[in-house]
């Protein structure tokens, strides 16, 4: 079992010509990940690495079932993407796309609200279920099949824990980057609440960072609502106020987002926060263990 | 991106919201003129990338130009918050029955455009917030619809018990919220809102932030653009597809992607040690970048060791190697430098880094410790 991918992904990638759609679309196959389709408007019928090009997400899902899109346009236009996939009826969109201003964010919230479409980003390297799908640009070589959910806001530093819980023998069931961005899809609860009730995963790992009150309110949610053991590490905390710190929704405005803030919550919800990332490995055996 | 106050009230008017004439001096003697022609009570305000302004006396009411010309001489050339005053506004001082706050804010919770407003205006509103949070009215917007007439009306009515001062402060909502959408706004505050003794209402301050990801779509704002020393650098890093802040410690970091370059400034202060800089080169492996951001860490002078710390992705650790390579062959310099290179090519990226002799460490922990070790020879 895993989370939001597994091996009935079909999945459809739009903007499959461009230099990184392409590049990834390469990637994803290699690992085993199943592309129906690909997306470039004036291109169908060519086909890249095997995969057929349609001119709509529309004819993609009409020829080939797709039920997950990949979204890998220039931020200017990736809004427009994320609704055409929607309203094409694709349940899950996955926008790696960086740099979408927050409006366009907004304005298609309550669309995908009204379609019942999941949204995963933008600006976010997308996720995996070991073994079984790649959806994202993540490195597949530090993954391994295993029992411990992972949510993070960022990419590198996800590779980074990834690597230590796979080198300490502990495995994952799905690995979800939910980006960097103030106004997101799928964000830490509506994770915690889908590995909570997957029987396969008997842990989680979250990484936050400065900025908004998301962590706060994971804080709460875990000792309201979670069963499952949760350890968490949180990045930013000699990051001077005011400043963006390379994603656009870390930052600490007006006093609000500190990483203090974030790590006193969890502590209060007795969630163990790391003091930097080589500790996640320890804290979870510890916590898994029963000893914290 | 931010904008001065005098910036903003120039967005505000051309939307045709009701703000005081100002006149924007850069010298005394401009202040002298502007406070003559007003020929009134004034007030004179330090224009500053900064809040809190009145606070560190750089809002000064004058009775006369005696006291106008005397506020400018304190005002021009001071400090705040770091930040040298090179210029100010003068203005009509307004009579003051009441002060209100309206601001429109991106809320990531509600993931809308959110209409904040309170009767506690003339203050800051964090304050506000955190003290008295049942006193600030939050309500956030359909994006699908936009803020409607008799939302604007029902909000007003809340601040305003007079139906035909709620009209005028409704009509201020519904242009703020216009200006707000149309200009890609991430803050648009009116702060105080005034209502005078003859019933009018007027915005006497007024501030905004604009998102840096629409800024491609927005060339009036972007022209509007007054970064200071400290942004002009960090500007200059974007355009070469860098993120760059400058802090105040002595070990340069560069880093491959945001959260990895926090989590490498966190450690490195853990460990005792104090980081010069944020820097993301970002997930590409041009070597060019490299070279690019070798040259702003060690131009930055109080740079005393550099830890680079690479975890490869789509990002190659060989290409890395390389770019450091070429960048060290162009820099001369003596600053010592500890390199971490891990996941994809690392094995060839440190094979490449051999013949330069830097020390190469595998986890980001050691190479912290390595870098803080280093910067106190």
């Amino acid at each position: 079992m895993s989370i939001l991918v597994n091996k009935d992904t079909k999945l459809v990638v739009q903007g499959i010509t461009g230099r990184d759609g392409k590049f990834h679309t390469g990637r994803m196959i290699e690992y085993g990940t199943n592309i129906v389709a690909g997306v470039s408007p004036g291109k169908e019928g060519e086909s890249v690495d095997g995969v057929p090009v349609f001119n709509s997400v529309e004819n993609a899902v009409k020829a080939t079932g797709a039920n997950t899109s990949i979204i890998f346009v220039p931020a200017a236009y990736a809004a427009d993407a994320i609704l055409e996939a929607s309203e094409a009826g694709v349940k899950l969109v996955i926008a790696i796309s960086e740099g979408v201003p927050v409006q366009d964010m907004i304005r298609v919230t309550p669309i995908l609200k009204q379609n019942g479409t999941l949204l995963i980003g933008p600006n976010c390297p997308g996720l995996i279920t070991p073994g079984e799908s790649l959806v994202g640009i993540l490195p597949t070589m530090i993954f391994k099949e295993g029992n411990i959910g992972f949510i993070s806001r960022s990419g590198t530093l996800t590779y980074e824990v990834v690597n230590l819980l796979t080198l300490n023998d502990f495995g994952q069931t799905t690995v979800v980057g939910i980006g960097g961005d103030p106004v997101a899809g799928l964000y830490f609860i509506d994770l915690l609440e889908r590995f909570e009730n997957d029987p396969e995963t008997i842990a989680v790992v979250l990484i936050g960072e400065i900025g908004g009150d998301a962590e706060e309110q994971a804080a709460q949610f875990i000792a309201e609502k979670m069963t499952k053991p949760v350890v968490a590490f949180i990045a930013g905390q000699t990051a001077p106020p005011g400043k963006r710190m390379g994603h656009a929704g870390a930052i600490i405005s007006s006093g609000s987002g500190t990483a203090e803030e974030k790590i006193a919550a969890f502590n209060r919800a007795g969630v163990p926060v790391a003091k930097e990332p080589a500790e996640i490995p320890e804290l979870l055996r510890k916590k898994l263990a029963g000893k914290i | 991106m931010k904008i001065h106050e005098y910036q903003a009230r120039q967005i505000f008017r051309n939307y045709g919201i009701p703000v005081p004439d100002d006149f924007l001096c850069y010298t005394v003697s401009e202040v002298e003129n502007a406070a003559r022609e007003l020929n009134c009570m004034t007030v004179v305000k330090a224009q500053v990338l900064a809040g809190g302004r009145g606070k560190a006396g750089g809002v000064k009411l004058a009775r006369n130009v005696e006291e106008a010309v005397n506020a400018g001489k304190q005002i021009l050339g001071m400090t705040i918050k770091g930040l040298m005053v090179e210029k100010v506004i003068v203005t009509r001082a307004a009579d003051i029955e009441k002060e209100f706050y309206v601001g429109f804010v991106n809320d990531r919770n509600t993931k809308s455009v959110t209409l904040m407003a309170s009767a506690e205006g003339g203050v800051e509103i964090e304050e506000v917030a955190k003290n008295n949070p049942e006193k600030i009215i939050k309500y956030p917007v359909n994006p699908l619809t936009g803020l409607l007439d008799y939302q604007a009306r029902n909000i007003a009515l809340k601040l305003f018990g007079d139906i035909k001062q709620a009209q005028k402060a409704a009509s201020i909502l519904t242009k703020l919220y216009k200006l707000y959408i149309e200009t890609d706004a991430t803050l648009a505050e009116i702060n105080p809102l005034i209502l005078t003794p003859e019933g009018d209402v007027f915005a006497i301050d007024g501030k905004m932030n604009f998102d840096d990801n629409a800024l491609f779509r927005q060339p009036k704002i972007l022209a509007m653009r007054e970064p200071d020393e400290e942004e002009i650098q960090e500007i200059a890093a974007h355009e070469k597809g860098l993120s760059y802040i400058k802090l105040d410690g002595n070990i340069g970091c560069m880093v491959n992607g945001a959260g990895l370059a926090m989590a490498t400034m966190d450690m490195i202060k853990l460990y005792g040690g104090s980081p010069a800089n944020f820097l993301d080169i970002g997930g590409s492996s041009n070597p060019q970048k490299v070279i690019d951001a070798m040259n702003i860490l060690l131009g930055d002078k109080s740079v005393k060791a550099v830890m680079i710390n690479i975890f490869g992705g789509i990002t190659r650790c060989d290409d890395v190697a390389r770019g450091l390579l070429k960048a060290l062959e162009i820099i001369m310099t003596d600053v010592p430098i500890v390199v971490r290179l891990s996941g994809t090519n690392a094995a060839e990226g440190l094979a490449i880094l051999k013949e330069t002799g830097l020390p190469t460490v595998s986890s980001m922990s050691e190479a912290a410790k390595k870098a803080i070790e280093l910067s106190k020879r």
